[in-house]
């Protein structure tokens, strides 16, 4: 440090380094800080892009409040998030902690579950649609043979979502997975051979040394996984979009798939209703940035190292 | 000291039978992440399978587990009902492009952000992550109205132009990376006289060359998969991405789940081929960027 002074060294950018960084301000301003903004003042109007945006207070929200299919929209999001975060994150965290023990052979099962990551969710919503139907679909082929029911999959309500679920556990669980081997890998060794000379079994083990030192991937991988899963919007619209071209019908039977994504991209560019479709991404804003800054305080925690 | 060398004992002192259950152990693991793995792997497998069979052999009960005859028919059979390749050139022209974006701008604003100091750079470095990941489906309405104004809906522009600006994970990633390399090196080439563009250029840049890559990966891939934004965006089918044509197909075709396959694996099987190639910087990206436990 002495030395770098003398020398007159100085990382020190001044002009330079606002400079590199620019891109990412105007970023922010252009495609972050006016969107969000100017969706706070389309919420407030009525406009079809034809004629000018006419100005008309609250009434979109009043709209909202009323609109059985919003609060549907609410509700089919949540039990989607809820779902598919629990089931995601424990299966990926075993899977993990499976693959960390078995070194020979890793990459081979880590290619494995990480090919449906790489994999676009139009073709997986493709194929498990096709996976899910109910006469000539392979899954009840497979239940039958079980001596399970056959089941209707997407066709109904009861299994809609759950359906939706199951596929886009499947999807991602290669991601996590790869995050936690990570995590497991900056755990000290000598953490474990110390809990083994004191005798503790691979559960105890795995509760009291593990699973602790796991907490800020597990933090990071919940907040991500949950901030995604309030965004699902492709599944629904590949696998229970009902007649095509009718958006009447698209969120499966009884609306049990409709997300908020999926109603606002109905009503923003199928019925041309952009204010009111702004009214429900400025409340989608609301919650996802509420779980942002949970997850800036997250990454200023995180930087630290 | 004295711990490791009580380890050691223990170790030693193991039993053939502890070792034989231990064997087991691990051959139970074996087994469970194999057949896990098949499971996991089938719907992938079936998406192939389907892809190569004929119409009829795709509704047969109970269902063949490979086609009998497979029928490669399917996918020129395809060619036919789809312009297959004018999607394939606007998904090429998409991919290069915001290739070339992301490459110019993250490289540069990580550095800033890695290997310059000033005044609370770490503060905004938050500032800018954090909001940056304000997820596109929460912006895509004012964006579209903006596009549609300056008239380039339509065109690739929505989806290109913004990549030049950069992008919060890729940032965090090279970020990462470029705090690895010793600032010694930095520091040298200042004392030679060197700028700071010129050191950014041939000190730094040159050895990052495997965050280059994975960036690279990363950001073909999901180009290449990206649904919801051509989906808005692009609206005549000359103009559309593969993506976009799969699912024109499918409203199309719906039924023919043979062609439907066929269709699919021509889109995915590019992007597993590509995992298969650098599936070590894929996954050193990832651990990179994921936080330590």
């Amino acid at each position: 440090m002495q030395l770098r002074k003398q020398l007159g060294l100085s990382n020190r950018g001044g002009f330079t380094a606002y400079l590199f960084v620019l891109p990412s301000i105007i970023f922010l301003v252009i495609f972050v800080v006016t969107p969000i903004v100017s969706t706070a003042y389309f919420s407030l109007t009525k406009y079809d892009l034809l004629r000018a945006p006419e100005f008309i207070g609250l009434d979109n929200y009043r709209v909202l409040i009323g609109d059985y299919r919003f609060p549907r929209s609410i509700t089919n999001t949540l039990y989607f998030a809820l779902g598919t975060v629990p089931a995601g994150v424990i299966t990926s965290l075993l899977l993990a902690v499976l693959i960390n023990r078995s070194v020979r052979g890793i990459y081979f099962y880590r290619a494995m579950f990480y090919l449906p990551v790489v994999s676009s969710f139009v073709s997986v919503s493709l194929i498990w649609l096709w996976l899910y139907e109910p006469q000539f679909g392979l899954l009840n082929d497979a239940f039958e043979a079980l001596g399970l029911p056959r089941m209707k999959w997407l066709r109904s309500p009861d299994t809609s979502m759950l359906s939706i679920i199951i596929l886009s556990v499947w999807k991602n669980m290669g991601l996590n997975m790869v995050i936690y081997l990570a995590g497991l890998q900056g755990i000290p060794p000598h953490l474990y051979e110390a809990s083994e000379i004191d005798g503790a079994g691979r559960t105890s083990t795995f509760f009291r040394i593990t699973l602790p030192l796991l907490a800020p991937t597990t933090f990071f991988v919940v907040i991500v996984y949950f901030i995604g899963a309030l965004q699902m919007f492709v599944q629904v619209f590949i696998m229970t979009a009902g007649d095509p071209g009718n958006p009447q019908t698209r969120g499966g039977p009884l609306d049990s798939t409709v997300t908020v994504v999926v109603l606002i991209f109905d009503n923003a560019f199928a019925y041309l209703k952009m204010g009111y479709a702004a009214a429900m991404s400025f409340v989608l804003f609301a919650v996802i940035g509420l779980v942002t800054l949970v997850n800036a305080r997250l990454l200023s925690y995180d930087i630290g190292y | 000291m004295n711990s490791t060398s009580t380890v050691v004992v223990t170790r030693r002192s193991k039993s053939l039978a502890d070792r034989g259950r231990e064997l087991l152990g691990r051959f139970g693991v074996h087994l469970f992440l194999a057949g896990f793995g098949i499971i996991f792997a089938l719907p992938l497998y079936w998406l192939f399978m389907s892809s190569l069979k004929e119409q009829s052999e795709i509704f047969k009960v109970p269902p063949d587990l490979w086609p009998v005859n497979p029928r490669w028919m399917n996918f020129p059979d395809v060619l036919e009902v789809i312009p297959f390749w004018t999607y394939l050139g606007n998904s090429f022209a998409l991919v290069v492009w915001s290739t070339i974006g992301a490459l110019i701008s993250n490289t540069f604003i990580a550095y800033g952000f890695a290997r310059l100091n000033w005044p609370y750079r770490d503060q905004v470095f938050i500032l800018v992550l954090a909001t940056m990941m304000l997820p596109f489906q929460v912006r895509m309405i004012p964006m579209y109205i903006a596009f549609h104004q300056i008239g380039w809906l339509n065109t690739l522009l929505p989806l290109i132009v913004p990549s030049f600006f950069g992008n919060a994970f890729y940032i965090f990633l090279l970020r990462q990376f470029y705090r690895t390399i010793p600032m010694d090196l930095s520091d040298a080439a200042r004392v030679d006289g060197a700028n700071e563009l010129q050191i950014f250029w041939s000190v730094v840049l040159p050895l990052m060359k495997p965050a280059i890559t994975t960036l690279v990966l990363f950001e073909v891939i999901f180009t290449w998969n990206d649904f919801i934004g051509p989906l808005i965006y692009l609206r005549d089918n000359d103009r559309y991405t593969l993506s976009i044509g799969l699912r024109t197909f499918f409203t199309l075709y719906g039924a023919r789940w043979d062609l439907l396959m066929a269709c699919s694996t021509m889109f995915t099987l590019p992007m597993v081929i590509m995992f298969f190639f650098g599936q070590r910087r894929f996954i050193e990206g990832i651990t990179l960027t994921g936080i330590k436990g």
